[in-house]
This record gives structure tokens, C-alpha cells and sequence, in this order.
């Protein structure tokens, strides 16, 4: 019996979501009374992960491109190798592309955006977010196997430390006829999925030609930029930045909303994220009824003069 | 090229979400339900493949009678056929399993599904689906182009985007981008009139296939009131956001 990790790493170094899925997974694996395994592929310093209780690293070296079906099986070798009878993976995008197909692959029954330890382990009960952050479920998981996807940014990096055992593992690799033929990825930004802090503006900014002061105040947090959707709708920024129900789920430390309304469709999508502050002219939006902190005030002057204060405070604090 | 898109019947994007029965079940009391907003890009985008390439398009549903309006409405919009297979959708796992079935019995070239739905937010189903058909398989999928049995599609990853070449049979997960909100269609009377004559067919399940269940839900707990920070003051927010929240 083992606890299996699923650790992603970006260029063989581990993301902070890998990371996050390892201290849960070692939480999981002690109120077991089992080890906690990890399965990398490609792992620069595969001995990090000992910092978050990890006991044996699997580290696969024989597949170079990301696939999910060919990630997939190899996810299933390591878990009938280990005998894991728990698989955790992080809610990256490709933790979530490969886990619905690591589900039927071991006859593990699956949850998702799975926010806090087991409420029990027999049953096997784990709380989710469901109708995009209105409520959340709990979800028995009756298989004997089980497959837990973590949401980012719930469980926290939680450090461990024991020593770590690296183990070479080179599972038969099935065939798939898909391939990525390019990748546009912008190197030097914070994704919102990978991101602590998210800076997002609304149509309260009138026009693409005033987003400089976002950005701006993004880089001084080191955060990721956001927008509602009908600035994505209006071609102001990319789709790719759309957040909300229907757009991408924001699940960060902090959520700073400039010049959005608020309305439930928004929020629905950014509920989880832990603190908000709002920047709004109008004391009657909505989004004061859902944030910590407000300011009732005009995005073009609070938002620069944040940026000014910000740079001082990071120029004191760092 | 024949062509499945699933749907999934959701509440509508502006519903209050509230529980019956001890927490344990959805109250449905009021709630308005839609095609999943998922689902109807990739509907427009099956639109696209038969009116640019000649596809047949069938929409499938998992769920029982109430969900045969919006299998009319996505008639009404312009497919085929609809399938419902009359079962609950108790999770991912039964519901790709009936989907399974039926792709086999049809054997389609292209199955669209939604990224995720906006109910349970499961994000399985397609994945699922295409492994117990052992199709090829796409997520997150934002532009789908297809030619003879080859596939390019486009799929957003974290941070960026990826080109992905691929064949049929395939299954994507698909989102916004498949095609524009501009280009979503709204049922027009003809369309309305057309689809009381397209066939429904309903079919009966025959195994029992979970392997997860909601045992009970509970709702976010209510916030403490905002606090206001003048606008002339914002030392103070900093203050706040570093010594109260922690979060800088
Ligand atoms: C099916 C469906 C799905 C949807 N999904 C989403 C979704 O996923 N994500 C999403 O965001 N929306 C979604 N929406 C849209 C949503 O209902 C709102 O229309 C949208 O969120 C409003 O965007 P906004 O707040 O940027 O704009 P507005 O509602 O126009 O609000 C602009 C705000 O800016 C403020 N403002 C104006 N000037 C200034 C200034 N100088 N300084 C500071 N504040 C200022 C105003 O007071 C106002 O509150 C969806 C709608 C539907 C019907
Ligand atoms: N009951 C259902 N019937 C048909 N298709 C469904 C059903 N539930 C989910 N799907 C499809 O699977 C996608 C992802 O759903 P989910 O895995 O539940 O997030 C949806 O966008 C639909 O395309």
C-alpha cells in the first residue's frame, strides 16, 4: 500500500502546484500510516521533493514530450508497481488532461478540485468545489483505488523534510498517434493557473490603452494579469485572460479586481481565491458584497499611486 | 464525417444554488436550465463541420425527461438527432461510460464535448470517454480544424497555447474559442418547428456503472462585511494586506 504523487515539473524543475500535491499527498499518506511516493518525469533535483515527505522518487527520463496518454499509462505502471491505493495529482492543465484517463486506466474512481484532506477514509470522502465555487461536495469515492486532483492553492506547501530515495523507472511506453507540433508560451509572465496573486481589470477601464497601469501593478506583485469577459469579449485582451464561470477559474492568495462590477457570473469563477480587494468608482457594486477590501474610488488615480506605495513597501521588505 | 456532440443540461450561468433534503440534493425549485456554455461553442462548431463539410451531427444527453428541452433547443440550433440516455448522471465515470456505449453503437469520427461542466465541474467526461473507446483525445480545446482523417487542433495550456496534430476517431474538450460568443446561435421559429420532427430517441441503459457520489453539499460560509479603505489612504491597504491578510 502507497499514496502516489503525481509531481509536474516545467523545464525538470518541480511547479509549485507539484509541490502543493506532494504535502497533501504526505498528509494523506499519514493518516494512512503508508509512504508517500512521487512519479517525475525528466526531474532536475528530484531530492527537492524530500523537503514535502516524499519517501521514493520514481523519475522517468525515456519520454521527452508531454503526452497524456503516453503520461497516463506511465502514471498507471508506477501506481500497480507501488501498489498505490491513493493517486494525487495538482490541477494544472495537464494534471487534468491525464487524469480522467489515468481514471479508467486503473478503475479508479476520480474527484477533482479537492480542497481539503479526506473528511474520511472509510468511506472515502473528500470535499470539492462544485457549481463553479457556488457550494462544494462531498464526494465518496467507492472504488478501491482512488484518484484525488487538488486545487491549487488549498492544501498550501507544508515542508517535511525526510530523506528521499531516486529510483530510475522505466515503464513500457504505449503508442499515440497526437503530437504537439508548436508551442506559443510567454515565458517571462505569470500564468493565472500557476499564479499567487492576479491582478484583473473590468470594463470600468474604458479602453485596451489604459491596461499599462495593470500590468505594471502585476509585475511590481509578481502576479498574473486577468480581465472580465466582456473586455475578452471586446477584443481588449486576450480570451486566454477571461475569468469566471465560463471562463478560467481563479483560485489564488489574493485577487485584486479593478473596475469590475461584480456580477455572479465573475464571482463565481474567483469565489475560492482567498482574499479580494475591489477598486470600484460606484460604493454599490456588487463585488463589495464578496470582497475583504474595498476601495470606492477612481481605478485611474488609486491605481497608480498603489503601484508608487507598492514599490516602496517591496523596496523596504525584500 | 459523423459527428456526436454531448451535452450537458446545466443551470442557467445566474442561478442561486441552494440544497433539499438535509443538504443532500439539488433543489432544482426555480432554477432555469441551458445547454452547458462548453457545449454550445462546440455545438457551433459541429454547426460549422456540416454546413463547411458536409457532417451529420447528433447530440446525446445522460439524464432523464427534463433534460429533453435542451436536446430540442440544440435541435432547434440545427443538429440531426438527438439521443437521451435515460439514467441520472450520478458521476463522470456513468456517464462516460453510457456515452461509450452509444459512440460505439454509432460509431461516430468526432466526438465534442465540453471542457467541463458548470454544475459539477467534473472536467472527466470526455477524458473518460475517450479511453474507453481508446480514441484520441484533446482538452481545453480552443480551434479544431479537420482534414480527410488528420486533425489540428489548438489547446490552451497554462500560460500559453499548444498546436496539437492528431486523427480521427478523436474526442476534444472543448471551450470558448472553438468558436466566437458572436457566433453562437439562438434557435430561430423555423429552426423551432423543424426540430418537433427530428428524431429523440431515448434509450435505456443497461449496467449500473459509478464510482463516486455526492454524499451531501454544504454552501461557502457567509463573509464578514468588506472593509473600506479611503482612497486617499492606501498605506493603510498595504497595511492591511500584509499584516491582517498575509498575502504580501
Ligand atoms: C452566460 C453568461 C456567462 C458569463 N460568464 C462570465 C464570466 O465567466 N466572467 C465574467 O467576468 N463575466 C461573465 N459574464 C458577464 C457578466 O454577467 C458581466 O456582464 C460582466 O462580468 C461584467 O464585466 P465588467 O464588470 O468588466 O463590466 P461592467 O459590468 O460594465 O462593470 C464595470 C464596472 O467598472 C466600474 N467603473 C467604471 N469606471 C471606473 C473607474 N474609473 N474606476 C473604477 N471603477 C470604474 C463601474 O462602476 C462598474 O462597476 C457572463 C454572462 C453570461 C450571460
Ligand atoms: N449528463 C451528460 N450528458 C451528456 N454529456 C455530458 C453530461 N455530463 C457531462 N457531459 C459532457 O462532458 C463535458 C464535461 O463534463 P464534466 O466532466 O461533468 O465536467 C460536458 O461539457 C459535456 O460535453
Amino acid at each position: 500500500m502507497s499514496v502516489l504523487v503525481y509531481t509536474e515539473s516545467d523545464q525538470g524543475n518541480f511547479k509549485k502546484a507539484a509541490l502543493e500535491a506532494a504535502s497533501y499527498g504526505k498528509a494523506v499518506a499519514e493518516a494512512m500510516g503508508t509512504n508517500l511516493v512521487a512519479l517525475t518525469f525528466n526531474a532536475n533535483e528530484a531530492s527537492e521533493l524530500g523537503t514535502y515527505g516524499v519517501e521514493k522518487v520514481l523519475n522517468i527520463n525515456t519520454v521527452s514530450a508531454f503526452n497524456a496518454k503516453i503520461y497516463a499509462d506511465a502514471i498507471k505502471q508506477a501506481a500497480e508497481k507501488e501498489a498505490a491505493t491513493v493517486v494525487v495529482l495538482s490541477a494544472s492543465a495537464d494534471s487534468r488532461y491525464i487524469a480522467p484517463l489515468l481514471s479508467v486506466g486503473l478503475k479508479a474512481g476520480y474527484a477533482s478540485n479537492v480542497v481539503t484532506t479526506p473528511l474520511s477514509l472509510n468511506p472515502f470522502v473528500v470535499k470539492r468545489t462544485a457549481f463553479t465555487n457556488k457550494a462544494f461536495c462531498n464526494t465518496e469515492i467507492s472504488t478501491a483505488i482512488k484518484i484525488v486532483g487538488v486545487s491549487n492553492n488549498s492544501f498550501g506547501l507544508v515542508e517535511n523534510t525526510t530523506t528521499t530515495h531516486i529510483e530510475d523507472f522505466s515503464p513500457s511506453l504505449v503508442s499515440s498517434s497526437t503530437s504537439v507540433t508548436s508551442v506559443d508560451k510567454a515565458s517571462d509572465k505569470v500564468s493565472i493557473a500557476d499564479a499567487e496573486v492576479v491582478v484583473s481589470a473590468g470594463r470600468g477601464l474604458k479602453g485596451p490603452e489604459n491596461w499599462g497601469m495593470v500590468e505594471e501593478l502585476a509585475e511590481v506583485l509578481g502576479a498574473a494579469t486577468a480581465c472580465s469577459k466582456p473586455v475578452s469579449d471586446l477584443g481588449w485582451r486576450p480570451h486566454s485572460e477571461h475569468v469566471g464561470q465560463t471562463g478560467k477559474p481563479v483560485a489564488t492568495n489574493l485577487y485584486i479586481a479593478i473596475g469590475i462590477s461584480g456580477a455572479i457570473q465573475h464571482l463565481a469563477g474567483i469565489n475560492s481565491s482567498k482574499i479580494k480587494v475591489v477598486i470600484n468608482t460606484d460604493p454599490e457594486a456588487p463585488f463589495f458584497k464578496a470582497a475583504d477590501y474595498g476601495i470606492v474610488g477612481d481605478a485611474f488615480e488609486v491605481v497608480p499611486k498603489l503601484i508608487e506605495k507598492l514599490k516602496v513597501f517591496k523596496a523596504q521588505n525584500s | 464525417m459523423k459527428l456526436l456532440v454531448c451535452i450537458s443540461h446545466v443551470p442557467d450561468t445566474t442561478s442561486k444554488i441552494n440544497f433539499s433534503e438535509g443538504d443532500t440534493k439539488f433543489d432544482t425549485n426555480g432554477v432555469q436550465y441551458v445547454i452547458n456554455p462548453n457545449d454550445e461553442f462546440g455545438l457551433t462548431r459541429a454547426m460549422w463541420f456540416k454546413e463547411k463539410q458536409n457532417a451529420t451531427v447528433d447530440v446525446i444527453s445522460v439524464g432523464g425527461a427534463e433534460t429533453e428541452p435542451t436536446l430540442r433547443k440544440a435541435l432547434a440550433i440545427g443538429a440531426d438527432a438527438a439521443i437521451r440516455i435515460n439514467a441520472e448522471a450520478i458521476d463522470g465515470h456513468t456517464v462516460a461510460t453510457y456515452l461509450a456505449a452509444a459512440a460505439k453503437e454509432g460509431s461516430y469520427d468526432l466526438i465534442i464535448a465540453g471542457r467541463e461542466s458548470i454544475d459539477y465541474n467534473g472536467g472527466m467526461v470526455p477524458g473518460m470517454l475517450a479511453a474507453m473507446i481508446d480514441a484520441n483525445f484533446v482538452t481545453n480545446c480552443i480551434s479544431l480544424e479537420i482534414d480527410g482523417t488528420n486533425a489540428t487542433a489548438v489547446r490552451e495550456i497554462d500560460g500559453g497555447k499548444e498546436t496539437v496534430s492528431t486523427a480521427l476517431p478523436l474526442v476534444i474538450g472543448g471551450q470558448k474559442g472553438l468558436v466566437e460568443e458572436s457566433d453562437l446561435r439562438i434557435p430561430n421559429m423555423r429552426g423551432i418547428m423543424m426540430a418537433r420532427k427530428k428524431p429523440l430517441t431515448v434509450v435505456e441503459p443497461t449496467i449500473e456503472a459509478s464510482e463516486t457520489h455526492s454524499v451531501s453539499f454544504e454552501k461557502p460560509a457567509p463573509r464578514g462585511a468588506v472593509k473600506l479603505v479611503e482612497a486617499e489612504n492606501i498605506d493603510e491597504l498595504i497595511n492591511l494586506l500584509h499584516n491582517e491578510a498575509k498575502v504580501i
